[in-house]
């Protein structure tokens, strides 16, 4: 967990010299806890607590006749062997190979484009882009909505305008890119920001030792400005591929503009959603989501682990 | 959203004049008196004199006054009404409260399609002991079935929804249409229409649960039934759903249906502009009309569904709902107090003007109500094709025991018929084996 | 490292770091030979983002100006009939006895508590995994990032049960506590505490004699503020936008935050009484995304260097 603990990583802990001053460092680390604690405590309460009653839940089958039994792991061999479990992941999957990588595409080349020094008006182009972040979800998903709308939507109006042929967004086979446009649409702006911000702090060392070199500008995006921000690119990533797993509101509000597009295993979010509010089967959704946590974990640490070769 | 059109039972017709419906609801006598001597019944009237609080979930409107006018006239009850959600969020929201075992409310509206499923989990109180059992005739008979569950009452009808067509008349005059009396003859207009003018439909549809069955049931199938935990689903060899499927298909396969989602903006635009040209739906819709399609007051009319059968009168009820007690109620004899003020007694005089369609044989049948002109169907009393229909309703329908459920999947399996080269008899197919595979994990013994 | 300027930081200082850093590293790659200082290209490419993350605001905000028949019969990005914002907002305020107000303000207290408490927690926490070594630091963060990782829907259930034998549900604290926890934050706030308070600042106040509670207080939390208004934003609009959440735990209306109500007009087209009010629901959802746009605005200076000191991390 390097990456995600970047202050050890960097060697930085503030006791670690003076281990040999026993007493002290005793305190110390009870204030450490101290100051953790009111974090760790509501965390318990709001995280780990439901996570356990999960575990616990998916243990056992409760049923409309008959009552509430243990049924050990069945619930984990029936989401195995699940075809809608494994279509929605599949969905998800799809997903975050193909929206992740754009939507960070993007947000680089803002980044670097705004790091730069070389855009007209830089101010105005990083706010602008910046803002969608602060439309909610459902906001965002309500107007890209009725711009969608086949018959009367703006997509329609620029048809019928323009003589184009944009095909229906809300059809089965380009939900899922409308929605990986809505979704791009909402984080490129925070994205570039946090690449943005790493951009800004690399050493000034660096570009001086590449100016001696003469090296150009894609020579110094490539070998200095890239790897320097290697960090916030893992971290984006990392955050983007458990977003991109838990898709949810997005297509859950779409649904009613789409009804026979979006399934209710639409995503394995939705699923667990429909599965535990439609069907009343809460043991089984939270079987579906422990195993769906599950996989995001195993996921992410991919990532990092690839991001971390890389950086090697 | 499959579900979204059996959600919007409701009100009819804020259009009524105020003063055209003084009769007397028949429930307020029939009501408090026919407790047939148990003790249960006298409760309820003590119940009222010594007061107390309610809390009453519901997302219908003309609740409001009701509850407003009922603590006037006992002033020591006191009723909190609460909007927890149209539908299927209500009924999640109650389905997590009875599980908690709190904030249950006392009261609790159920849509009927949705009943059977509290009724089966003993969330919901049988209200046989309280008199309800001698109200036959007090209802008409769809919602009357409904309420009717395993030889038990589980709630009062609050409202109902005969079916009848709906149709844009200027549409219709235009190309010279005929009113359609059979779906063979609605097939004909649809295909005429859509080939005069290819940016209009005959009606808009992009699969409805509520709708599909809704004409199912019109067809005389039976695709469910349900002998209490037994229950079988047959889509596949069900004789009204081949009557169904037959002609439906057509008017998928052809594209003659608008593809746009029922309740959206686009959905309310087309009925404003003639693109949707008709609606088979149940009498509460003259409301929505009203308050969503303004711009097209005049234009459209009533008229009896079309038939299956030349010549038939059959009919069936889509969407409703009833007022059901709640088993974790504290005060069930005062809950039951307001369900019949509301769903029986001075409440459904109030609800009627409010613009609801009740569910009250003797509302039905009066005169004032029956004459009721309805401005925005050019004065047409539209009242006596919805009665009429609320008649010739088919016996012996019943929905699953999980139906909630069911029509959440809808969309899933029957939908792809509408975007796909599936046939609408595949998809009831495969609408049919999830159903009944949810059926077995709950515990439910599938024939 | 350049973050050790704001070792003073006070309210000022991050403008001034904001200033001093660009100019340097601007100034040095100005001496890159033959290349123009400013780009008609690159500014026309970076335009199409622009352009693209504005349309749909636009669109926004020009059919807040539509009545609610023209909306549904005019061209999405332009103008059309009479001028009615003014009426919009109105209506949207007075609709239905001034709920949209209610919920303005329950949105209000969920940011005010629920994002307040969540960088108060993050600030603390943070502060602690970045200046104390204790055994089980790592632990804590691993097991905060794998929770993250459960979806959320999934998780709902059991809190909301959980939630209602604690008879929390349909209260304000149903959706406030759950709020209180950004991991986000942490990290951010564990990320800056390391850069920005020196050690050796700590060390001197542990030999005069400070304690932990006085010293976090009176030295470290200054020279965290930048820190804190990232935190604060980032934190803010989540609990601004959450859904999920308060569409479980809150049934009466009254406790509504903006989200939900909006997306309960929406629905209203579609029951009972069945009457459509889209143009309300365009208007509430512009009169939603204004307040945070204006913090943004205000504070856009603090959370971006903030922010800078957060992701520094080779």
């Amino acid at each position: 967990m390097a990456v995600l603990s970047p202050p050890s990583a960097a060697g930085r802990p503030a006791t670690g010299r003076r281990r040999s001053d026993g007493g002290r460092v005793g305190r110390r680390r009870l204030a450490g806890w101290g100051f953790v604690a009111p974090f760790l405590v509501v965390f318990a309460l709001v995280f780990l607590a439901p996570i356990a009653y999960s575990i616990y839940l998916s243990l056992y089958r409760d049923q409309l006749i008959g009552g509430n039994h243990f049924v050990g792991l069945d619930n984990y061999t029936q989401a195995l062997k699940d075809h809608e479990f494994w279509s929605g992941l599949g969905r998800v999957g799809l997903f975050l190979i193909v929206q992740v990588p754009i939507m960070l595409g993007i947000a680089l080349l803002v980044a670097l484009a705004l790091d730069s020094g070389r855009l007209y008006g830089r101010n105005f182009f990083r706010i602008s882009i910046f803002l969608p972040y602060a439309v909610p979800a459902v906001v965002a998903t309500l107007m890209w909505g009725f711009m969608y709308g086949k018959r009367f939507g703006l997509v329609a109006s620029i048809n019928q305008h323009l003589h184009t042929s944009i095909p229906d967004p809300l059809s089965p086979s380009w939900v899922l890119a409308s929605i990986g446009n809505i979704v791009t649409w909402e984080f490129v702006g925070y994205n570039m920001l946090i690449f943005y911000a790493a951009l800004r702090v690399v050493p000034e060392s660096l570009y001086e030792a590449a100016e001696i070199d003469g090296a150009g500008q894609w020579r110094v995006i490539r070998s200095i400005k890239i790897p320097a921000i290697r960090g916030a690119l893992v971290i984006a990533t990392i955050f983007s591929v458990i977003g991109s797993f838990q898709l949810f509101n997005e297509p859950s509000i779409l649904k009613s503009l789409a009804p026979n597009a979006i399934t209710t295993y639409f995503t394995p979010n939705l699923y667990t959603y429909s599965l535990s509010f439609s069907g009343q089967q809460h043991n089984y959704a939270a079987t579906v989501a422990i195993v769906m946590g599950l996989v995001t974990m195993v996921v992410a640490y991919l990532v990092q682990l690839r991001g971390m070769r890389k950086e090697a | 959203m499959t579900n979204k059109a059996l959600r919007r039972l409701a009100p009819t017709v804020a259009l009524l004049a105020a003063g055209a419906l003084g009769l007397t609801a028949c429930g307020s006598s029939g009501g408090s008196g026919s407790g047939s001597g148990s003790s249960d019944a006298n409760a309820v009237q003590s119940a009222l004199t010594k007061g107390g609080n309610l809390t009453v979930w519901a997302w219908e409107p003309t609740l409001k006054q009701v509850v407003a006018d009922f603590q006037a006239k006992y002033p020591k009850v006191h009723v909190k009404l609460v909007n927890a959600g149209t539908g299927n969020d209500q009924y999640t929201a109650l389905q997590n409260a009875v599980q908690a075992g709190k904030g249950v409310p006392d009261v609790s509206q159920i849509e009927y399609y949705a009943l059977s499923q509290f009724a089966l989990g003993k969330s919901v109180t049988d209200l046989s002991s309280y008199g309800a059992k001698d109200l036959s005739k007090t209802y008409s008979p769809g919602p009357w079935n409904s309420v009717n569950i395993n030889g038990g009452v589980y709630g009062l009808p609050m409202d109902s929804g005969p079916m009848a067509l709906f149709y844009n008349k200027k549409v219709f005059d235009k190309y010279k249409l005929p009113v359609p009396t059979t779906w063979e003859q609605y097939l004909d207009d649809a295909r005429k229409l859509h080939k005069a003018d290819p940016k209009a439909y005959i009606t808009s549809d992009t699969g409805d649960a509520g709708m599909t069955t809704s004409l199912i049931w019109q067809a005389g199938g039976k695709p469910y039934k349900v002998d209490g935990t037994k229950v079988t689903v047959d889509f596949a060899g069900d004789q009204g759903t081949s009557t169904y499927t037959k002609v439906w298909q057509q008017l998928v396969s052809e594209h003659l249906l608008s593809p746009v989602p029922g309740w959206s903006d686009q959905w309310y635009k087309g009925l404003g502009d003639g693109t949707i040209a008709t609606l088979a739906t149940g009498a509460w819709m003259p409301a929505n009309f009203v308050s969503g399609v303004k711009n097209a007051s005049g234009d459209w009319r009533a008229a009896p569904l079309p038939q299956w059968q030349a010549g038939a009168n059959a009919s069936a009820e889509n969407g409703g709902s009833s007022l059901a007690v709640m088993q974790a109620s504290s005060n069930k004899a005062l809950a039951y107090a307001f369900l019949q003020y509301a769903n029986q007694g001075a409440g459904v005089q109030t609800r009627i003007k409010g613009g609801a369609f009740p569910a009250t044989t003797a509302d039905l049948d009066s005169p004032s109500f029956l004459n009721t002109p309805f401005p925005y169907f050019g004065g047409q009393q539209a009242n006596k094709i919805f009665s009429e229909s609320a008649k010739n309703v088919l016996p012996g329908w019943s929905y699953l025991p999980y139906q909630v459920y069911a029509n959440s999947i809808f969309n899933d399996t029957v939908g792809k018929a509408y975007v796909s080269s599936t046939p609408l008899s595949g998809g009831l197919k495969s609408w049919q084996d999830q159903s009944v595979n949810y059926g077995k994990q709950q515990g439910f013994s599938m024939g | 490292m350049a973050t050790d300027t704001a070792v003073q930081g006070t309210a000022p200082t991050p403008r001034t770091r904001e200033r001093v850093r660009p100019r340097i590293s601007r100034s040095s790659r100005r001496h890159s030979p033959g290349k123009p200082r400013r780009s008609v290209l690159l500014t026309v490419l970076t335009a199409i983002v622009v352009l693209y993350s504005l349309v749909p605001l636009a669109w926004l905000v020009i059919n807040a100006c539509k009545t609610q028949p023209k909306l549904l019969d005019s061209f999405g990005l332009w103008f059309s009939g009479k001028f009615a914002l003014w009426d919009n907002i109105r209506e949207t305020f007075t609709y239905n006895d001034h709920i949209f107000v209610r919920w303005l303000l329950n949105t209000l207290l969920y940011v005010i508590l629920g994002a307040g408490g969540a960088t108060f927690l993050a600030v603390l926490g943070g502060y602690g995994l970045a200046k104390f070594d204790f055994r089980g630091r790592r632990a804590v963060f691993a097991v905060v990032i794998g929770a993250v990782a459960v979806p959320g829907a999934a998780l709902a259930v059991p809190t909301f049960l959980m939630f209602s034998k604690m008879g929390l549900t349909n209260t304000p604290w149903a959706v406030i506590i759950p709020s209180l926890i950004s991991p986000f934050g942490l990290y951010l706030m564990w990320v800056f505490a390391a850069e920005a308070i020196p050690d050796e600042l700590l060390e001197a106040a542990r030999v005069d004699g400070s304690g932990e509670l006085r010293t976090f207080f009176r030295i470290s939390l200054p020279l965290l503020a930048p820190g804190i208004v990232t935190v604060l934003l980032f934190t803010m609009v989540a609990t601004w936008n959450n859904y999920f959440l308060p569409l479980i735990m809150i049934k009466d209306p009254n406790w509504y935050p903006l989200t939900i109500g909006l997306n309960s007009w929406n629905a209203q087209a579609s029951t009972v009484g069945g009457q459509p009010v889209f143009n309300l629901v365009i208007t509430g959802s512009l009169l939603t995304i204004v307040p945070l746009i204006a913090a943004f605005l205000m504070l856009q200076r603090y959370w971006q260097s903030g922010l800078a000191a957060g992701s520094v991390k080779e």
